[in-house]
């Protein structure tokens, strides 16, 4: 078996309104931070993970991601896969 | 009541269910009974509410780990049954997350939490949920929620729109849900999810009545 680490990022869809990362860009201009244009927060989930292959662990990693890690009407996710 | 008995499930983290369970009980003589989260055994309850808190600390997204609960993999041939369903606040994230309701919850427009009464309009009698006779049009319930702006894309928005699946819609938006909407059913209507707590409102001595009729309706057939 080999182990893998995986790095999910999971962001709220452009068309969903970001209050949090709103306030923090508000907050970043106020901390004299110039041309800010855009500030939007999102999710990152680190998970190590044992299979036989990178496809197998890919296909638990897409089900992870599509079932609990992401709630896709208002996120989208991806993900980056590092065999150790 | 005979001997008609609503669930009313108990998540880690919940915090309205003695409250469902009063208003049942003490304003509605309606017999409930405790349903554990990890009970998956509905047999002996004719409706269903899940109430208002904060299930597993509303860990990752409010809702998104009391979906895999075995109570709730249990809901779905509840559901299919045409028994009825009530999801309050934390409830009706949890029907979303589960996907027995369209859309999602996520942070109010001012990220504030807001506690306080609001006007809803009864827009649809889908499911008999609401008295929308001639006199009761407009109704006053509490909200206490930070993530309850409802959102969905518009093809799902015209969707609600059609099928008169839209059964509130707050006359001032307090946290910027699309349309307005505050609650709303699934196509067979015995599935209602509303962010209010109309179990808050059944009695005069703390804040009107507006809510009996709601939790009342769960004994329809």
């Amino acid at each position: 078996m080999d182990q893998f680490a995986v790095k999910v990022f999971v962001r709220l869809r452009p068309s969903v309104l970001d209050p949090a990362g709103e306030a923090t860009k508000s907050a970043s201009i106020k901390l004299g931070a110039e041309g800010i244009k855009s500030l939007r927060i999102g999710k990152m989930i680190e998970v190590k993970i044992e299979g036989n292959s990178e496809n197998e662990v890919r296909e638990k990693i897409d089900l992870l991601c599509d079932r609990l890690f992401a709630n896709t009407v208002i996120e989208d996710y991806e993900y980056s896969l590092e065999k150790l | 009541m005979d001997n008609f008995t609503v669930g009313v499930v108990v998540f880690p983290g919940s915090n309205c269910d003695r409250d469902v369970s009063w208003a049942l009980e003490g304003c509605l003589d309606i017999r409930t009974k405790y349903l554990w989260h990890e009970s998956s055994d509905l047999s002996d309850v004719d409706a269903i509410v899940l109430p208002g808190g904060f299930s597993y600390g509303d860990y990752l997204r409010c809702g998104a780990i009391a979906r895999f609960s075995p109570l709730i993999n249990a809901l779905d041939e509840f559901v299919k049954s045409g028994k009825r369903v009530l999801g309050i606040c934390n409830g009706f994230q949890i029907l979303t997350e589960s996907g027995f309701l369209p859309g999602a919850l996520v942070a109010n427009k001012n990220l504030n939490f807001i506690c306080d009464d609001v006007e809803l309009d009864i827009v649809s009698s889908k499911g008999g949920w609401f008295n929308n006779g001639d006199e009761k049009q407009t109704i006053k319930l509490p909200i206490a929620h930070g993530e309850g702006r409802y959102h969905c894309d518009s093809d799902t928005l015209k969707k609600l729109v059609d099928n008169e699946l839209i059964s509130l819609r707050y006359k001032n938006n307090p946290n910027g849900s699309s349309f307005d909407i505050a609650g709303i059913t699934n196509e067979k209507g015995n599935v209602l999810g509303l962010m209010p707590h109309p179990e808050r409102a059944c009695d005069e001595t703390i804040g009107g009545t507006d809510g009996l009729f709601t939790l009342k309706s769960l004994i329809l057939k």
